[in-house]
């Protein structure tokens, strides 16, 4: 091999080397433009709060029954609403409030999860305040209630007499 | 292609011992390891394919244990793409680049023998990894969390063994390209370079786009698992759709990276045995570098149940079923090329021509899984097996066998027995089918993949898929009986074994090849 092949060869490999590196780099760029691609479409906005039209109309003529329900995933907190259920009209707002506890001997973090039932129902349900949009940090033996504030939409299919709002919180802590 | 080649031998001295190949910087030596690691590991590989069809030969559980079986499955995906058919691609590579485009080596000799031995490395980790507390990986060859954020240490062991591999592919991929670019002979423009040196250019450049996203991937996997990251877990704000789409933004290329070479290599030997040159080069070309582009914006069509607006469904289906053009121009040109040629029918031939057959109908099966609301029936069924076996079984391994049979006597010097590859293309073409043809039925039944057990009216296709199986299997036994027979006593070959051959290890260098060859570039008239 010549002198000069060498050096050009050099000199591909660095540029090589150099879009390798460039490439690792995109792989975790992916995840940014993935949430803002996410947020831009409203695709699983489940972490922000939503607006809601300020000319919504109540429908006095329904009756939502709403379930709330509450659960901890390895963590040694309890979690638990303040009232265990309550009727709405779509299109009015309500505040419900949430309590947590821990019972642990030293400070721990986590998060909320909502998951609802029907499924669908969060397109139809608006929260404008949630602590499930952040994490929460107890000091031990402290305890903090918490509200959600929300209206379902009148859009809600009339079939849909009864629905289910549920949350978990997940421990943050690392290897758990 | 006229060429002046003065060829002697007095070069021909190479180190003797273990050393010769641990210590490995000659591209023939590190070609022919490579593609001995790649048949061991296929070995490997097929023994967990047959453990599956095992336990699938009849309906309930009688061999392996559902976790043992995810294990199976699992390890038998990862090993027969990282460790069978991507090895033997880069293989054949090292062996016939250097000798196709004049170099008297790879551009990077030691970074050469580093990027092979990383992979016995990478193999044993993916085999030892059955005998840790936990056993192997066992969420899928794709790996989705939150299974693989939930497994042992044999998942661990996995990441570590992609990451090895990752590493190796690249620099196998930097040393190709380099060597393409930099020191084909003169006279050699790119428009005058072999197809099967043009499509590993741009398997090669795939490579080193895909494969650091995979390292970035798992990754991300391995700080989640250990680290308290939250990328993928939703409890900590991340997504595990998100390594979904990361996944199989390497994923897709990957296919192609699998196919690319294989659409090479039967672009030699086609215009070869029909004795007429290839039809459309240029036209090749330009399809192969459209399938590689097209290659890169087609992932989510792996993800259309998992959920995503109804726009990105449609962009991802008709960009997937574009690519049916450039391969439809592919398919055409070969068809072309056999058109009123000269054709004879060695074993080479057979599997070049067998690949066409076979890659169409994987092909269709592609262009029907393209389709949002079929897919959506199929997502998951053994449709889609059946679909990519047919790709990658009857694509890229058959057109490795004929590149084999192609080769062997260059490589050797010596003549592979010509009744027994024959035997070997027939008896692999028809178990191939008996496993595999039966599958896309019983994936339209709905029979789900990834599960050991079935309900009782998928038996029959089963047992029939079964026994395709373990006859396909203990025919590549024949395979390896063929090779070591033509090496230790085939008959002597000439230099020009194939009369229709044009490129240049056949023109201008003697069989078998020397173990320096090129060191004054030949020229090109």
């Amino acid at each position: 091999m010549t002198q000069s092949v060498t050096k050009t060869n050099l000199t591909m490999l660095k540029k090589l080397l150099i879009f390798t590196v460039v490439m690792f780099g995109f792989g975790y760029a992916l995840v940014p433009m993935y949430e803002k691609f996410c947020e831009v479409t409203g695709i699983n906005n489940l972490l922000q709060p939503d607006t809601v039209d300020k000319n919504i109309k109540v429908d006095t003529t329904r009756l939502i029954a709403l379930e709330f329900d509450a659960n901890v995933r390895g963590l040694p907190w309890q979690f638990r609403p303040l009232q265990s259920n309550a009727k709405i009209h779509p299109g009015e707002s309500i505040e419900i409030m949430y309590e947590i506890r821990n019972d642990s001997d030293h400070k721990l973090s986590a998060q909320a999860i909502p998951s609802y039932s029907p499924r669908f129902l969060e397109k139809h349900l608006k929260k404008f305040e949630c602590f499930c949009f952040t994490k929460q940090t107890l000091e031990p033996g402290e305890v903090r209630q918490m509200p959600v504030k929300f209206v379902i939409d009148p859009q809600l299919p009339a079939d849909i007499g009864t629905v289910t709002i549920s949350y978990t919180f997940f421990s943050l802590e690392t290897g758990k | 292609m006229a060429v002046v080649q003065d060829v002697h031998g007095h070069h021909d001295h190479h180190p003797t011992g273990i050393m010769r190949w641990v210590a490995a910087t000659n591209h023939k030596d590190i070609g022919t390891m490579y593609l001995w690691f790649s048949f061991s590991m296929f070995l490997v590989g097929g023994f967990l394919a047959m453990g599956i069809r095992a336990e699938l030969f009849m309906p309930g559980i009688q061999i392996l244990e559902p976790e043992l079986f995810n294990s199976f499955t699992t390890l038998h995906g990862l090993i027969m793409v990282f460790g069978a058919i991507m090895p033997a691609f880069v293989g054949l590579a090292n062996w016939q680049v250097p000798l196709m485009v004049g170099a008297p080596d790879m551009a990077f000799a030691r970074m050469n023998n580093w990027s092979f031995w990383l992979l016995p490395v990478a193999g044993l980790l993916l085999v030892s990894s059955f005998f840790v507390p936990g056993g192997a990986a066992a969420g899928g060859w794709t790996f989705y969390p939150p299974l693989s954020t939930q497994g042992g240490i044999g998942v661990d062991m996995m990441i570590f063994a992609i990451h090895i591999l990752g590493a190796s592919s690249i620099m196998g991929a930097i040393n190709i390209i380099t060597t393409i670019l930099n020191m084909r002979a003169p006279g050699m423009t790119l428009m005058k370079m072999p197809l099967f040196v043009w499509t590993w250019l741009i398997t090669a450049y795939l490579l080193v786009l895909a494969m650091p996203v995979l390292a970035g991937v798992v990754t991300m996997l391995l700080t989640d698992r250990h680290f308290g990251t939250s990328f993928f877990n939703a409890a900590g704000g991340g997504d595990p759709v998100l390594f979904q789409h990361i996944f199989w933004f390497f994923g897709h290329p990957e296919v192609y990276i699998m196919i690319l070479p294989a659409f090479g290599i039967v672009s030699e030997i086609i215009p070869t045995f029909a004795r007429k040159p290839l039809f459309g080069y240029s036209s090749m070309v330009y399809a192969t570098a459209s399938i590689a582009i097209l290659s890169c914006v087609v992932w989510a069509h792996h993800m259309f149940t998992v959920g995503m607006p109804t726009v990105g469904q449609l962009f991802f289906m008709y960009a997937t079923m574009l690519i049916a053009v450039p391969t439809g121009v592919k398919v055409f040109n070969w068809t072309a090329t056999m058109w009123r040629g000269s054709m004879t029918f060695e074993t080479p031939m057979l599997f070049a021509i067998g690949f066409i057959f076979l890659f169409v109908i994987g092909g269709f099966s592609g262009v029907i899984c393209a389709i949002v609301p079929i897919d959506i029936q199929v997502q998951d069924t053994y449709y889609v097996i059946a679909h990519f076996h047919y790709v990658l079984v009857s694509g890229a391994l058959f057109s490795i066998f004929g590149a084999v049979y192609y080769w062997l006597p260059k490589w050797t010097g010596r003549m592979y027995d010509e009744k027994l590859g024959k035997l070997h293309f027939w008896l692999s073409m028809i178990f191939f089918n008996m496993a595999f043809f039966v599958q896309h039925f019983l994936g339209l039944a709905g029979m789900p993949r990834r599960i050991p057990d079935y309900s009782l009216q998928f038996a029959d296709f089963n047992m029939i898929s079964s026994i395709g199986a373990f006859g396909f299997g203990l025919t590549q036994l024949l395979f390896l009986y063929i090779v070591i027979k033509c090496i230790r006593s085939g008959e002597k070959a000439a230099d020009k074994q194939w009369e229709g051959a044009t490129t240049l290890e056949w023109t201008a260098l003697p069989s078998p090849a020397p173990y320096h060859s090129f060191e004054t570039p030949p020229v090109l008239k």
